[in-house]
């Protein structure tokens, strides 16, 4: 059986007055069905931008998936014609945004939002599409949702609206939610509520889940595989266990080390990654990675490493994986 | 399905203030705003006046009566009676509703022409909004009155190619000001999440963007209403506009002013105090209007 997802390949490029931006640069994953796929990277990696691209969301012009293939349940996301597409869209696979305080229209009631999803790819009639959205109200842990179906937005705290959000995902049973950084506008008791409840909702409805975040410990606690993305490329990939015990790139590593510790003396200092990440529109031969690197090579530069395994099922696309691998040394 | 369990519910739902009465939204906002409800009560005197206009006089609006031509102002005619000797204030209020229906046909057709338009232009942008944003130009480029009278000159007189001649010139203004409001609303991500649930193009634009474009539409129109009233009395000053006998106060105005300015000169002094009124009514409305709903202004 194909699985349910599976990325092949692809580049999203802008064209923008600067020059070509390589967005996603010939990335490849595949995730099965049910299954919590991670997707990690610092800002303007091209995380959001290979989500978009799923859903050929990315806008055209500047943007253009050059190349590439997305099949979803054996179809050809691509071919699509756009009609074709917007019967996936929210349909098959939703998507929940990173703003749950700008994701939802103001002037709309939530009832409104929540109804209009139902009655368009379901044909469900009013009542029908009302009693669903109540359940699914219930489902994501908001009180008295008869009376929330007749507020607006801003009648909701941020918590709330992402919850508001995540029914919405929820509304048409879909396959495969993407979740953009659901919880970055969140506080940190926030945050925990709603991936505790994506993680429990999608695997009671056994849904796949595509979450893509920069925030490590989210991964570490609800992804079953891991993808690290740096400049466009996955550079590392494996299980969680994989990406926290033995992470084989320097980048991962970096990002390890740039998280304060509980277990660290107070006064130990950040170790944070140094420097900027790369111009997306002058990318060379060479790793990306290696301005940044403490464990460069001359081969570095010379030529970008593929994505080769380290171990089953843990990909790494380093020249010096092998070295980084086992007990943590520390580079001079 | 089951309630999650395990997710505790945020506690605490907010109090939502209970919905004022409308006559004391009315008292406030007649308060906040005196000179928009001076011009709120124009607008309504002139929308009731053309409703019941036939109920409210005596006299028939276009039927001559020879006998009191030129009567000046007194107890019989309230404000005299026209070369022909039709009653002045019948026709003045007969005029309203040609005012009215003209204003608000021209201002409607265009404004909500112009709204989707430019929304439209703003979602889709690229190319088609270079393309149709020049397109605009060409036609803002043009003085409403000479567009107008380019319009009539192509279509001929009448009341309905009045309505034409002043819709086109307004749909580019109202494109221009919705696209710019639009612009910044396509890049407020509920506009990509209604993409991502699959809506088509023609649903985000009507059901999602234009809603939120509300407030500037709102003003617009009401601008609109008190520029296509002047328009239409100037094109019928012109003889370019509605023709005789129908009553308008551009004709008036025009008939009276040319003849008898000195002998009978309230022939031409009531149209003209109708007409100023009317604009005025409309504009202290529609200044009012936009200080109401600009929440930046609202919370001084």
């Amino acid at each position: 059986m194909p699985p349910l997802l599976e990325i092949d390949n692809l580049y999203t490029q802008f064209f923008t007055s600067a020059g070509t931006v390589r967005a996603v640069d010939g990335i490849s994953y595949v995730v099965e069905e049910g299954e919590t796929v991670a997707i990690v990277g610092e800002s303007g990696c091209g995380k959001s931008v290979s989500a978009l691209s799923i859903l050929r969301l990315i806008p055209d012009p500047p943007g253009r998936i050059v190349e590439g293939s997305i099949r979803f349940m054996g179809r050809e996301l691509l071919q699509l014609s756009d009609e074709e597409i917007r019967h996936v869209r929210g349909r098959e696979i939703a998507m929940v945004f990173q703003e749950p305080m700008t994701s939802l229209n103001p002037v709309l009631t939530i009832g409104r939002q929540l109804t209009e999803t139902l009655t368009h790819h379901l044909d469900m009639d009013d009542d029908a599409a009302r009693a669903r959205a109540l359940e699914l109200l219930d489902l994501v842990g908001i009180s008295d949702p008869d009376r929330r179906l007749g507020q607006y937005p801003h009648h909701l705290s941020g918590g709330m609206r992402q919850r508001v959000m995540i029914a919405m995902a929820l509304c048409c049973e879909p396959k495969l939610i993407i979740a953009d950084e659901p919880t970055t506008a969140l506080d940190v008791t926030i945050q925990a509520q709603i991936l505790e409840l994506m993680k429990e909702l999608t695997r009671n409805m056994g849904v796949a889940l595509i979450i893509i975040t920069h925030n490590l410990g989210v991964v570490a606690r609800y992804a079953d595989r891991v993808n690290v993305m740096y400049a466009g490329k996955i550079i590392e990939r494996g299980t969680a266990l994989d990406i926290y015990h033995s992470p084989a790139h320097p980048y991962t590593l970096a990002l390890l080390r740039s998280v304060p510790r509980m277990d660290q003396p107070r006064k130990e200092k950040l170790d944070p990654v140094e420097g900027q990440p790369p111009d997306l529109t002058t990318l060379d031969e060479g790793c990306p990675f290696r301005p940044r690197c403490r464990y460069v090579v001359d081969r570095c530069a010379e030529e970008n490493p593929l994505l080769e395994p380290v171990s089953e099922g843990h990909l790494s696309a380093c020249w010096e994986k092998d070295r980084l691998r086992g007990p943590l040394k520390e580079a001079s | 399905m089951a309630v999650v369990s395990g997710v505790p519910v945020e506690a605490g739902l907010e109090q939502i203030a209970p919905a004022k009465p409308w006559h004391a939204v009315a008292i406030d906002l007649t308060r906040r705003y005196p000179l928009g409800t001076g011009g709120a009560v124009i607008v309504v005197v002139m929308i009731v006046l053309a409703v019941f206009a036939d109920v409210l006089s005596p006299y028939d609006p276009e039927e001559n009566a020879f006998e009191f031509m030129l009567t000046p102002p007194g107890y019989q005619f309230w404000m005299g009676t026209d070369q022909f000797g039709r009653d002045i204030l019948t026709r003045l209020v007969y005029g309203a509703r040609t005012a009215l229906f003209v204003g608000f046909s021209c201002a409607f057709i265009g404004a909500f022409t112009g709204l989707v338009l430019g929304v439209a232009s703003a979602y889709f942008g690229g190319r088609f909004d270079l393309i149709f944003q020049r397109v605009m130009d060409v036609f803002m480029a043009f003085p409403l009155i000479i567009m107008a009278l380019a319009v009539v000159s192509i279509f001929g007189t009448g009341t309905q190619n009045v309505i034409i001649a002043i819709t086109i010139p307004f749909i580019p203004r109202c494109a221009r000001v919705v696209r710019s409001s639009a612009l910044a609303i396509r890049e407020i991500p509920y506009v990509d999440a209604a993409r991502a649930c699959g809506f088509s193009d023609a649903r985000i634009i009507l059901r999602h963007m234009v809603p939120n474009v509300m407030a500037p539409f709102l003003i617009m129109i009401s601008a609109f209403v008190g520029q296509a009233i002047l328009l239409e009395a100037s094109l019928s000053y012109l003889g370019l506009g509605v023709q005789e006998p129908t009553p308008a106060w551009g004709l008036m105005l025009q008939g009276g002013a040319e003849e008898y300015a000195e002998s009978a000169p309230w022939v031409a002094i009531w149209p003209g105090i109708a007409i100023s009124l009317a604009v005025f009514g409309f504009n202290l409305f529609g200044d009012a209007l936009r200080d109401a709903l600009d929440p930046k202004l609202r919370s001084q």
